[in-house]
């Protein structure tokens, strides 16, 4: 049982602790497809959900798996899928999908090179604009990554919760190295964990409309067969679910599920500072690079160099106000990265000028270092 | 004509939802009829049904009926079907989609889910055509005929749905058209009740689109030619090859007893329970 795992020091990899960390957030139903590297999860979760009276099932392909994810949230199940970069492209349609009918739902993205079938073996940050925009259409999203395995522990407990509070799917980017790194956690105990579930409506039936807005711009969320019947569709639709060509009700619908997501900032950003508060140079860096850059500050430091790093767990919505500060105060910016630039690209957009902003990339499948950061640190 | 008005107050949704977005006289008018008929006469609770749908003419069916309703995406109606069933194998999942819908963008889903077998009803209107794009074929649209992305006669051969789903291995397989209202009705009243895959195909008429490309007539004559043109399965069984040619059969063409995917789980749920610990 999941429970019985946590107190005793265990050695897992990246993927098997987003499987406890899912089970630990009480998801109870799994589709998927199999696809390096992510495939871990998929078998792990075949083994452990039926015990704990969840379903498992594979699916046809990445876009029936998502499909069945978004019924089974429908249903009342906490559902997840686990997918990589051609994966992950199937899925977009109905990412869209789940982000107009308030769906929640977790989808991990097991990062590895693309562009198409790519580098199947070799790790890659290259899908972090395809997380935010892959699916047609302005839409909301939110983008968790990971970057150590109790990270991605910690992390999936927090994406069921952000998912089901705000009734989105968020989506988990994970990549190769995190994946099959093997580190000793100690899973903490279920009663230290929280987990957050979705607000059901308490009123009768008849006085239930599904999408009316409230001051959190999350409505109820009723469960199909507790009596409260009640329309979803993918099409633009009024409070009561019905679709709408009514320009005052698009645009209230539209703007309320930005809303949710963008008022709610501050719970949703989540992002780790080292060494920032008298840093002169500092790395911004998410996933496996920043165990990378980590050391890197550390060596610089030994060596007088004042630098710092902020790791960023959110990736979407952009940390822009946790990053403003230190833009306005430091002399330059590191942002290494597996892919040409993407996150770069994102703090350039907000630096207006504060800063200079470096980046540095790689994307011939390998992980940047600890010694080709530093020598970067060393230079800015 | 009270008992009608019965099943109106009960089954459709009041507010704001009519009139419908169908041509007059389109099949799938006919359909919702008899789906609700059916329905009435399994006795099941509003509550307990879900009716999903993916997207197309047919496809806008859910939103008129005081169901669980979801509308999903083109062509994955069922992927989203069977999350719903798996997550709660009391609720009652019937699905609606158009021949394009599940034959084409959904084919793939399609036989898998036959091939599955888990507790669902799928409803496939077969019109011949992507009614609700315009007119372009589908994999149902039969060689020769028009459609506007065949100007010149279509070259490719059709899908035969039903037969299709048997040989998928589906539980419950039957053929029924929106002219055979009553036999309609029991096709969709038996694969309701089926336990296990179920799939009943309902030969309909888009006149505006297929039927005006074919010279085919209006939605009277159309249903003259469903009349004329469909043959009972236990008549079918008496007749030559020659005599069924360009003929189709309605009935219920298989009627068996598979294994169902939800029963076969919860016996993996209780190994797993014995086996799977820390
Ligand atoms: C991914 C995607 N591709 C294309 C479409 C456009 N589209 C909407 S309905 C439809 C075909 C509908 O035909 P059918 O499923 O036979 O249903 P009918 O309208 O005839 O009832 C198409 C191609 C879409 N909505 N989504
Ligand atoms: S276009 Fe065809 S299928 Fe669609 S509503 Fe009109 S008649 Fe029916």
């Amino acid at each position: 049982m999941a429970e019985l795992r946590s107190g005793r020091p265990l050695l897992l990899q990246g993927n098997e602790a987003i499987v406890e960390g899912a089970l630990a957030a009480g998801c109870r139903f799994f589709a998927g497809y199999p696809i390096t590297p992510a495939t871990e999860i998929s078998e792990m979760m075949a083994y452990r959900l039926p015990a704990v009276g969840g379903t498992y099932i594979q699916m046809e392909d990445e876009i029936a798996s998502l499909g069945a994810v978004i019924g089974a949230s429908l249903a009342g199940a906490k559902s997840m899928t686990a997918t990589s970069g051609p994966g992950f492209s199937l899925m977009q349609e109905n990412i869209g999908f789940a982000c107009i009918a308030e769906v929640p739902c977790v989808i991990v993205n097991v990062m590895r090179g693309g562009p198409s079938t790519g580098l199947p073996t070799k790790p890659s940050q290259g899908d972090v604009m395809q997380a935010r925009w892959g699916t047609h259409g302005d839409h909301p999203i939110i983008v968790l990554s990971v970057s150590t395995t109790r990270e991605c522990f910690d992390i999936t407990v927090k994406a069921f919760n952000l998912s089901e509070k705000y009734r989105t799917p968020v989506i988990l980017l994970s990549d190769e190295v995190v994946a099959h790194t093997r580190e000793k956690i100690q899973l903490p105990h279920p009663e230290e964990i929280e987990v957050i579930d979705r607000i059901k409506p308490n009123m009768p039936p008849e006085w239930y409309i599904p999408y009316e807005d409230n001051t959190r711009g999350v409505p109820p969320m009723a469960v199909f067969g507790d009596g409260y019947r009640y329309h979803v569709t993918g099409l633009v639709h009024d409070v009561r679910g019905f679709p709408t060509e009514r320009a005052d009700e698009i645009k209230a619908f539209l703007t309320r599920i930005h809303r949710k997501i963008y008022q709610n900032y501050f719970d949703i950003i989540m992002t780790e500072e080292e060494h920032v508060d008298d840093a002169e140079v500092i790395v911004i860096t998410y996933g496996a690079v920043a165990r990378s850059a980590k050391r890197a500050v550390r060596e610089a430091r030994k060596r007088g160099v004042k630098a710092g790093m902020i790791k960023l767990i959110t990736l979407w919505p952009f940390p822009r106000q946790a990053l403003e500060p230190h833009l306005k105060r430091v002399r330059a910016v590191l942002v290494p990265e597996m892919n040409f630039g993407q996150v770069s690209r994102e703090v350039k957009r907000i630096n207006q000028g504060m800063t200079r902003i470096e980046k540095m990339n790689r994307i011939d499948g390998q992980l940047i270092t600890p010694d080709e950061i530093l020598t970067r640190l060393l230079k800015l | 004509m009270a008992e009608l008005t019965k099943l109106i107050h009960k089954y459709l949704r009041h507010a704001k939802k009519f009139p419908h977005v169908w041509c007059p006289g389109c099949g799938n008018g006919i359909l919702l009829g008899s789906l609700i008929r059916a329905i009435d006469r399994t006795g099941f609770e509003k509550d307990d049904i879900v009716l999903v749908s993916g997207i197309g003419c047919s496809s806008r069916l859910p939103v008129y009926v005081d169901f669980n309703t979801l509308h999903t995406t083109h062509g994955r109606a069922l992927t989203f079907a069977t999350g719903v069933k798996l997550a709660n194998p009391r609720l009652q999942v019937i699905v609606v989609m158009g021949d394009g819908d599940a034959t084409s963008i959904g084919g793939n889903h399609f036989i898998h889910a036959a091939r599955r077998n888990l507790n669902l009803t799928a409803i496939i209107v077969n019109n011949n055509i992507y009614g609700m794009t315009g007119g372009q074929y589908s994999p149902t649209t039969p060689y020769g005929s028009y459609s506007t992305t065949s100007p010149f006669g279509h070259i490719e051969h059709p899908f035969a749905i039903a037969e299709l789903a048997v040989t998928a291995g589906a539980s419950f397989v039957a053929r029924g058209t929106v002219y055979h209202t009553n036999l309609l009705d029991e096709l969709i009243e038996k694969a309701i009740y089926k336990r296990g895959f179920s799939v009943v195909e309902v030969i309909s008429n888009c006149h505006t689109q297929f039927g005006r490309k074919n010279k085919m007539g209006g939605p009277i004559e159309m249903l003259k030619w469903m009349k004329e043109t469909a043959v009972r399965v236990e008549k079918a069984e008496k007749l030559t090859e020659e005599e069924l040619k360009d003929k189709f059969t309605i009935g219920i063409l298989v009627d068996r007893e598979l294994p169902v995917f939800t029963m076969e789980y919860e016996k993996i749920r209780q190994e797993a329970k014995k086996k799977v610990s820390a």
